[in-house]
């Protein structure tokens, strides 16, 4: 378990107190200025990283990441379907959530990992960015195939305007322009202070994550099953395209994180517009309230020893 | 004081709707609107609006009976189905009803 980590501990703390119907939380303000913060963080950290690259480089691993998010869904949704027996609309929309990716999940692996002294690659909020949009156009695809119907503009405006996606993209743009010498004057709020916000944040997320969990029902113990099974499944694609791009041991761990994690702020979102007739509390409760607390509890761990596994038997 | 009667529509429904129907508002030919934060508890359970996809907003409009009930009718055909949504119409005594 990764449970020594500080910002676990506020992570449990915030599902202790969820159960237990204490009732409190961040300020609905509160709550927002960190999440806007710590997206702006990751988009700078991982934005200052990219200046030192050329697009060259990066744009195999970039058409490989969207190709990935894009096709996740893909095999996520045979398995809500036929297995699950969930409505059409409800195994499309489920299915988005786990192509896409959590700012959250991701943020506590990049921690991880520095706590570790774990090398990774810092360029990879890029793929995070990349990671949010390709999913919802698959879940939509799944539900209505090229229908007449479908209001692409609306669909793209759902799929790449998202408020995070644009805050990231945001900090990946200042930082990549202001580069490492140009960060100095703004790190002490959005670097030195990262783990402090992340802690905020995860706390809050400990209270809405225990809040979701009452929801399942009658689903109950088949999405606990998939909300576990699915991220492990895609953990492994992930470390194994991370390893096939070149990445270190940790920006394979990262990429596995990725592919492992579940959306639940994007995704629910664009799906409520565009497949209104998904039932969204079956996809935030399993996205958020199973895969988001085993990721950050067990899997980012377990996803490290994966991505050290297949780094030794494929020679790297 | 000389009054006129309007009606007042009230819509609580998802947050994350906002933008689409108060386009759709607008189309449909309201002159103006009020949205404020809400929480409750109705048929899709609690919504205590703790963060986003879990808040709801509660919409009103005053209006003249007419486009009142072309977004009445609007809202039925396209929104009352699938979204977490109440709506009521109330009658209401304005000063000035050219403002609506």
């Amino acid at each position: 378990m990764n449970i020594v980590n500080p910002i676990i501990l506020f992570f449990l703390f915030g599902v202790i107190i969820g159960l237990l119907r204490i009732k409190l939380c961040l300020p609905r303000q509160i709550y927002d200025f960190v999440t806007i913060l710590l997206l702006l963080s990751i988009g700078l950290k991982g934005g200052v990283e990219m200046s030192k690259l050329s697009l060259g480089f990066l744009f195999p691993q970039i058409v490989t990441a969207l190709a990935m998010g894009f096709l996740l869904p893909f095999i996520a949704y045979p398995v809500l379907r036929y297995l699950g027996r969930f409505s059409l609309a409800d195994s499309a929309s489920i299915a988005a959530h786990y192509g896409s990716v959590s700012v959250g999940t991701f943020a506590v692996a990049i921690s991880f990992l520095i706590s570790k002294n774990i090398p990774f690659e810092k360029h990879m909020a890029l793929f995070l960015v990349l990671l949010e949009s390709p999913a919802i156009l698959a879940g939509i695809f799944l539900a209505r195939g090229f229908s007449q119907k479908t209001k692409w503009k609306e669909v793209f405006h759902e799929a790449f305007l998202d408020k995070g996606i644009i805050l990231m993209l945001g900090g990946l743009l200042i930082g990549w322009i202001i580069g490492p010498s140009g960060a100095l004057i703004i790190k002490p709020l959005f670097f030195d202070m990262f783990n402090s916000i992340l802690a905020l944040f995860l706390f809050e997320m400990g209270l809405i994550a225990s809040s979701q969990i009452g929801s399942l029902k009658r689903h109950a113990l088949f999405l606990i099953g998939f909300g576990i099974l699915m991220p492990m499944f895609s953990s492994l694609i992930g470390v194994l395209i991370g390893c096939w791009l070149g990445l270190s041991i940790g920006g394979m761990t990262i990429f596995a994180t990725l592919a492992a994690s579940a959306s639940y702020i994007a995704v629910p979102a664009a799906m409520r517009i565009s497949i209104p007739e998904a039932n969204p509390t079956l996809s935030i409760a399993s996205s958020l309230g199973i895969t988001f607390t085993f990721n950050v509890l067990v899997g980012i761990p377990l996803y490290y020893s994966l991505a050290q596994k297949v780094f030794i038997i494929l020679g790297r | 004081m000389d009054f006129y009667k309007e009606k007042l529509l009230t819509v609580i429904t998802e947050s994350e709707i906002e933008e689409h129907l108060v386009e759709d508002f607008d189309k449909l030919g309201a002159k103006g609107y009020t949205i404020s934060l809400a929480r409750g508890k109705g048929e899709k359970g609690i919504r205590n609006a703790i963060w986003s996809s879990n808040s709801n907003i509660k919409i009103e409009i005053i209006c003249c009976p007419k486009v009142c009930e072309k977004i009445v009718e609007f809202l039925k055909a396209n929104y009352l189905k699938n979204y977490a949504m109440i709506l009521f119409v109330a009658d209401v005594d304005v000063l000035r009803p050219s403002k609506f």
